[in-house]
């Protein structure tokens, strides 16, 4: 069964200038024991969708569609019930674990917190709970009474998923959880993560424009463009043989060290991502892709079967129906 | 603009432009106003001890290694930006002066990237004028072909890449995107006419869908103008793209310096055999990670640096072939593996690899 199920989500920020419409129509699903990656640019709305999950967006924000997070209907939860299933079913791990935490309390203090707000148990035990927690993520129990400052960033980022950690949830979102650390302190948390959710078979949904990270830890991925999802499937698969002309470009700027066709020959994307209150017509990534068609800019794709498990958004897939002028 | 050189051969360098020898580069420790008046002294960070690399002409070095190692440090002394302590300087032969004004006709051949374009653009100056600056200070030059202002700020932005020109002079950094704000931070590099350009972490603030284009900008300014890059970089893989040779510090140390092909495919010293292992790639997750944290450099260790993280120090093999005395006690400097590849690894030595 599916721990959280997002059905044609769509997310539209209220501005001075009108509505930004972040997220166009998503659909995801995380199962029980299983990590699955969201990708992107900047601005193509990953984050959003977090936010949503747990409803953290700003009040005034429109959400349509349905959010299902352990049988419970996130969107139609009264704030009482929403505060009982923040960190019980679902909890998140931000980018930047140093500003997540208050820098005038003790380390133990804040795991403890949300134990005792969600009277799952007394001071005594959650304190005992906060140590084995500590240890969980592979720190000393006497750090519980260091304060944030006293720690290193790498340590601070466990902290962050030892609170992930304090009520048993059943969904952890990480938002770019490692992208302001070290590549060694980066490489330590993954493996911390990847160890967890492996033995506490818990679900993930890790957030991160970093595809050669997720191709680490996540079994699918999702990649998203412009507010919607463009490739999804199996991780390594979605890595190694992309089918959307958009994942192809995010791949090719994770060299593999030992490959000569990357060596002296850095690739990139051209061109900005599209302003989300002027989306072009047909397929929002025609401007910018290298094997757009005149059909592109009419016809709008939608995740058509590109391969065994395998969706892409893209005219160019098998699964697409036949236009004139689009060769496969 | 000249014809595209061919990609310069590795084994053959061309002439060194900035030879940097045995810098050394103390920060001073601090403590507390109470500690102080106890007589307490703060123990000085070693951020850069020893340091020895060459920049060729129209070369890219990448300098490797984790936070903390000393690899900012280094590329700001050789900016002339801060005093080291100790070390040598030198471009095309001469010695770096060391008075501003001195300083001034150095830095208009030496130019720096840094890491965040949002941090490194005035906010409050057009594009025009932030690209401008460089000439206000170095003056435009003259000459029987000499250009004005207007044609030379024109001629560094279309060069980074930001054409028509005439359509960003009037715009402000928080109208361009990201991977446009660093064109222009190397416009601005551009437009005096360097001959190296020093980049910090040029790419990490970026998307990575426009890394590419700004690497692939680096590299044809080194094919068009020759322009040598020393680019300072936490990400192996960045180097293996972009890289002739790679020096990897550790601790204020160069550990490994060479061609990027031999350093990067046939590693010689266990710490850069670590790095390696953590650039993420699908199913890695056999290899081992060097655990710990960044390592202090006001504590550094005696011996080899690496030893207290060393893989072949903890699973006992440098005991096995005898040279664990000489790793944790006597200190190393690099020597030379094979013609342009230095290590600093007493398993070297032995013909052992790591």
């Amino acid at each position: 069964m599916s721990v959280l199920s997002v059905r044609d989500l769509g997310i539209e920020y209220q501005t001075t200038g009108g509505g930004v419409p972040a997220v166009r129509g998503v659909d995801l699903e995380v199962d029980r024991g299983e990590v699955l990656g969201l990708a992107g640019e900047s601005g193509c709305g990953k984050s959003t969708i977090a936010g949503a999950i747990l409803r953290l967006l700003p009040v005034k924000t429109r959400i349509t569609g349905r959010i299902e997070l352990d049988g419970n209907d996130i969107l139609e939860l009264t704030p009482g019930k929403l505060r009982a299933v923040r960190w019980t079913a679902g909890s998140i791990v931000f980018q930047g674990a140093m500003h997540a935490m208050n820098p005038v309390q003790r380390i133990g203090e804040q795991i403890m917190e949300p134990i005792l707000v969600h009277g799952q148990s007394g001071e005594r035990e959650a304190r005992i709970r906060a140590g084995t927690l500590l240890e969980q993520v592979g720190l000393p129990t006497r750090r519980l009474d260091d304060y944030p400052h006293e720690l290193s960033g790498g340590q601070k980022q466990r902290i962050m998923i030892a609170m992930a950690l304090a009520c048993s949830p059943s969904l952890i979102v990480a938002d770019e959880p490692t992208t302001a650390l070290d590549v060694m302190v980066q490489a330590q948390v993954l493996q911390l993560l990847r160890t967890l959710q492996h033995d506490l078979g818990l679900a993930l949904l890790f957030i991160t424009h970093d595809l050669s990270v997720l191709v680490e830890v996540a079994d699918r991925l999702a990649i998203m463009y412009a507010g919607k999802i463009v490739e999804q499937g199996g991780a390594e698969a979605v890595f190694h043989s992309p089918a959307h002309p958009y994942t192809k470009a995010l791949a090719a700027a994770f060299p593999a060290i030992g490959d000569m066709r990357f060596r002296g020959r850095p690739s990139g994307l051209g061109g900005d991502p599209p302003d989300p209150q002027q989306i072009p017509s047909g397929c929002p990534f025609h401007p910018r892709c290298a094997e757009v068609t005149p059909a592109c800019s009419s016809v709008t794709p939608e995740l058509w079967t590109a391969g065994p498990a395998r969706l892409a958004a893209c005219v160019h897939v098998s699964g697409a129906p036949a236009l004139e002028g689009v060769s496969r | 603009m000249s014809d595209p050189q061919p990609e310069p051969d590795v084994a053959e360098l061309g002439v060194p432009v900035v030879e940097v020898e045995r810098l050394e580069v103390n920060f001073k420790g601090r403590v507390g106003f109470f500690a102080g008046l106890l007589g307490r002294k703060g123990s000085d960070a070693k951020a850069v001890d020893g340091v020895s690399i060459t920049l060729h002409e129209g070369e890219v070095l990448a300098l490797a290694g984790e936070s903390g190692c000393g690899k900012t440090t280094t590329a700001r002394a050789i900016m002339g930006l801060l005093i080291p302590d100790a070390g040598t300087i030198r471009y095309r032969g001469e010695p770096l002066a060391r008075s501003r004004r001195g300083l001034r006709g150095y830095r208009r051949q030496v130019q720096m990237v840094f890491q965040d374009p949002t941090a490194a653009l005035n906010p409050r100056q057009t594009i025009y004028e932030i690209v401008a600056e460089g000439l206000r200070i170095h003056g435009v030059p003259g000459g029987p072909d000499a250009k004005t202002e207007d044609e030379l700020v024109a001629r560094a932005l279309s060069r980074a890449g930001l054409r028509p020109p005439e359509r960003f002079y009037l715009l402000y950094p928080h109208e361009l995107s990201g991977g446009q704000r660093q064109r222009v931070v190397i416009a601005g590099a551009l437009v005096v006419d360097p001959s190296v350009i020093v980049a910090d972490e040029p790419v990490s603030n970026l998307d990575a869908s426009v890394r590419g284009e700004i690497l692939a900008l680096l590299m044809k300014l080194r094919e068009e103008f020759r322009i040598s890059i020393l680019i300072v970089t936490h990400d192996l893989g960045l180097a293996w793209t972009v890289a002739d040779r790679v020096a990897v510090m550790y601790l204020g140390r160069v550990v490994e310096v060479g061609p990027a092909e031999e350093v990067l495919q046939r590693p010689k010293h266990p710490y850069t055999k670590a790095l390696l292992n953590v650039v993420p790639e699908a199913g890695g997750t056999e290899r081992p990670i060097l655990q710990g944290e960044p390592p202090d450099p006001t504590r550094i260790p005696k011996g080899c640096r690496f030893h207290p993280r060393c893989p072949v120090v903890a699973s006992g093999r440098a005991e096995r072939i005898g040279i664990l005395n000489r790793c944790v006690g006597e200190d190393l400097a690099l020597e030379e593996l094979a013609p342009g590849h230095d290590v600093a690894c007493y398993l070297t030595g032995l013909g052992e690899e790591p």
